[in-house]
């Protein structure tokens, strides 16, 4: 029988087995953020200890930095001490550091790989779930807690148990106005929110290997929504193309050495997966949440659910008071919903695929009354390369807020807020109560229909546009 | 770590899906207070009123749950953010011990980094114990025999992968054990060099 890439990766990183069917898994690459990692770093700092490899440990800080334009790491004060936090301790360690203002610093899971830090085949970790994101390259990435931070800083090795593997074969064309996000939500929205729990989840078929590598970052970046913490795709000529040039990665005959191993790293015709499932592109479109869990996914022309309707109890109590929250009545077309904020941004959708995408449908068009909307991009790179295209002027002047790079309103750790009870549309990946701020009503999109929502005000069909 | 054998206590019942790490602790309090500290932000969007003051419909806000050390939850308990703060949030308002058919994959693993111990049993088990624990009469959650019993008598046994259960009842220390190793690490990171130069030598 045949391997899996997961198999693979995994049997070439064990460097130690501890039984039970524990394995002592080494990781490649580790990067840091300022509230997980400043907290790992200061754990081993407590306990005596020293980073044991501080060349492959990478840290930018993105989750408690302000994005507004002019901003410094003391912009948004509660954030202060982890920010100066994260710089001291990198530089007393010797670890790779890139600070705001400097190329590199942006979402870690936008940095990894445009820097060439996230390769084929690499184990890569990060105190922080959405770790999955790197998995677009052929990386076993995944997230972790911050003890195990520290164990990686002290040990560069990880105690790990080899999960199942799920395939989640896309095939066929990719319908008009479906973005990778879509593709995503539809499956989250198909299969719920714990079915990959336990899996690693390999994404294949014609449709994947269509996207680029942003496209599939995106797809990679749900898989925690889905319970896996894992997410990847195999790496073919499209990966090694991007990859190819970047600052870190393998150059010149290294290079064509790395391409060569990784070209054995895909699952073998014959692998034998625990579940397969498979997504016929015909029934994906345009889709986005209307509730406070990932699976609460619909095509945007769908109907709010019912929850008499619901399969179980369980989901008919969740359906009831996901409605309530986000203030929505079932049985009603979610269109035309009218929506108080946009986000764009946020390690799911803020690389340059998704900019461009976005400015395509802001140029000309205007942000409607009463919407903010904010286009926060992944890095300082990304950022760069948005204003030497002129996408920055296009969202200006579509009025929408061009900011600095960072996690922003994802995650709200940096005092970046939707008020309560206010509507938002956001390209990231969480809807749960609360997320984007106290009362905040989120629905999950793909940046284009960010944009129609909001130039039109409301919940709108992209492909209406 | 702290050492976990056995626990003896209220169980609350919140039979909620998909409790998220967000739900169980807003990321704001994270950067700002220690572990110890979270104890009143665990749930504080479903466990206050707008005035801030205690909600009587949450679970832990009944009489007969007031300290519970035990929590019987819904599938999929601890989804989403890898915060380990979602732990430590719930150890510092007293939990030890969380029921569920489910638990998100870090979440899990978070838990026994900090002396919680997660228990996965079938939908229906949990229902069945939730239903015992309405009053608040006590739970007897031993680690040491592998049995929940609960009020009334019942007996029911759980699976703990074995290292995970002899980390808990010793409160093993994971990086001391794993820097025993270091010969091995040193060893692999020897041959890696050679067989996977690229991930040594980073250009720039």
């Amino acid at each position: 029988m045949g391997l899996t890439q997961l198999d693979k990766v995994w049997a070439e990183h064990v460097a130690a087995d501890l039984g039970d069917g524990w394995s002592l898994l080494h990781i490649d690459r580790h990067l840091l953020h300022d509230l997980s990692g400043t907290g790992g770093l200061e754990e081993i700092a407590e306990r005596g200890l020293s980073v044991r490899n501080p060349e492959l440990c990478f840290a930018t800080p993105d989750h408690a930095v302000s994005s507004a334009p002019g901003r410094t790491g003391e912009t948004f004060a509660p954030g202060a001490r982890l920010h100066a936090g994260l710089r001291d301790l990198s530089a007393a360690s010797g670890l790779h550091y890139f600070g705001l203002g400097q190329m590199g610093q942006g979402i870690v899971h936008v940095m990894g790989p445009e820097l060439g830090i996230t390769l084929p085949g690499v184990t890569l970790v990060c105190g922080d779930s959405h770790t999955c994101t790197h998995g677009g390259l052929g990386a076993l990435a995944f997230g972790i807690g911050s003890s195990e931070v520290a164990h990686v800083l002290a040990t560069q090795t990880l105690r790990q148990r080899k999960p199942k593997t799920m395939r989640v074969s896309f095939e066929g064309a990719i319908p008009t106005g479906v973005m990778p996000k879509d593709m995503i939500l539809h499956l989250i929205g198909t299969l719920g929110a714990a079915a990959g729990t336990g899996y690693a989840v390999e994404y294949a078929g014609s449709a994947i290997r269509a996207l680029g590598i942003e496209g599939r970052l995106t797809i990679c970046n749900l898989s925690i929504e889905l319970g896996a913490k894992m997410g990847f795709v195999a790496p073919d000529d499209t990966t090694f193309a991007f990859v190819e040039g970047r600052r870190f990665a393998p150059k010149g005959a290294m290079f064509e050495r790395a391409v060569a191993h990784w070209r054995t790293l895909p699952s073998d015709p014959d692998a034998v997966f625990d579940r397969e499932v498979t997504i016929d592109m015909a029934s994906v479109s345009p889709t986005i949440t209307w509730g406070t869990s990932p699976e609460h996914a619909i095509a945007v022309d769908g109907i709010i659910p019912d929850p008499g309707t619901a399969p179980d109890p369980d989901r008919r109590a969740a359906w009831r008071s996901a409605l309530d929250y986000m203030g929505l009545e079932p049985g009603r077309p979610l269109a035309g919903t009218k929506v108080d904020w946009v986000f764009i941004g946020s390690c799911t959708n803020s690389r340059m695929s998704d900019l461009r995408d976005a400015a395509r449908l802001a140029r000309g068009r205007h942000v409607a009354a009463g919407v903010t909307a904010w286009v926060v991009p992944g890095s300082e790179a990304v950022k760069r390369e948005a204003e030497a295209e002129g996408l920055d002027a296009v969202f200006r002047e579509a009025g929408f807020e061009w900011r600095e790079p960072g996690c922003s309103m994802c995650v709200a750790a940096n005092g970046e807020r939707v008020p309560p009870g206010a509507r938002s549309v956001s390209t990231s990946n969480r809807n749960f109560v609360g997320r984007q701020g106290p009362g905040a009503r989120t629905h999950l999109a793909s940046p284009a229909m960010a944009v129609a929502a909001a130039v039109t005000g409301a919940i709108t069909d992209v492909r209406r546009l | 770590m702290q050492p976990f054998t056995r626990v003896v206590g209220p169980a609350a019942p919140l039979l909620r899906q998909n409790v998220d790490t967000d739900l169980i602790i807003r990321i704001e309090p994270l950067t700002q207070l220690k572990p110890s500290e979270l104890g009143p932000h665990a749930f504080e969007q479903i466990r206050y009123r707008p005035d801030g003051s205690d909600d009587p419909d949450f679970v832990l806000n009944r009489p007969q749950f007031r300290g519970a050390p035990i929590l019987i939850a819904g599938r999929n308990f601890g989804c989403g953010s890898s915060r380990e703060g979602a732990v430590w949030a719930l150890m510092s308002a007293g939990l030890r011990c969380v029921i569920a058919e489910s638990f998100g994959d870090i979440f899990f693993a978070n838990c026994f980094q900090n002396g919680m111990l997660p228990i996965a049993l079938p939908g229906a088990t949990v229902e069945r114990l939730a239903a015992l624990a309405a009053d608040g009469a006590p739970f007897d959650v031993d680690l040491v025999g592998k049995v929940v019993r609960a009020p009334g008598g019942e007996t029911v046994p759980f699976d703990v992968d074995a290292q995970r259960r002899e980390a808990l009842l010793e409160g093993l220390d994971e990086i001391g054990r794993t820097r025993k190793r270091d010969a091995e690490i040193a060893a692999w990171q020897a041959q890696d060099r050679t067989a996977r130069p690229w991930i040594w030598q980073l250009a720039s």
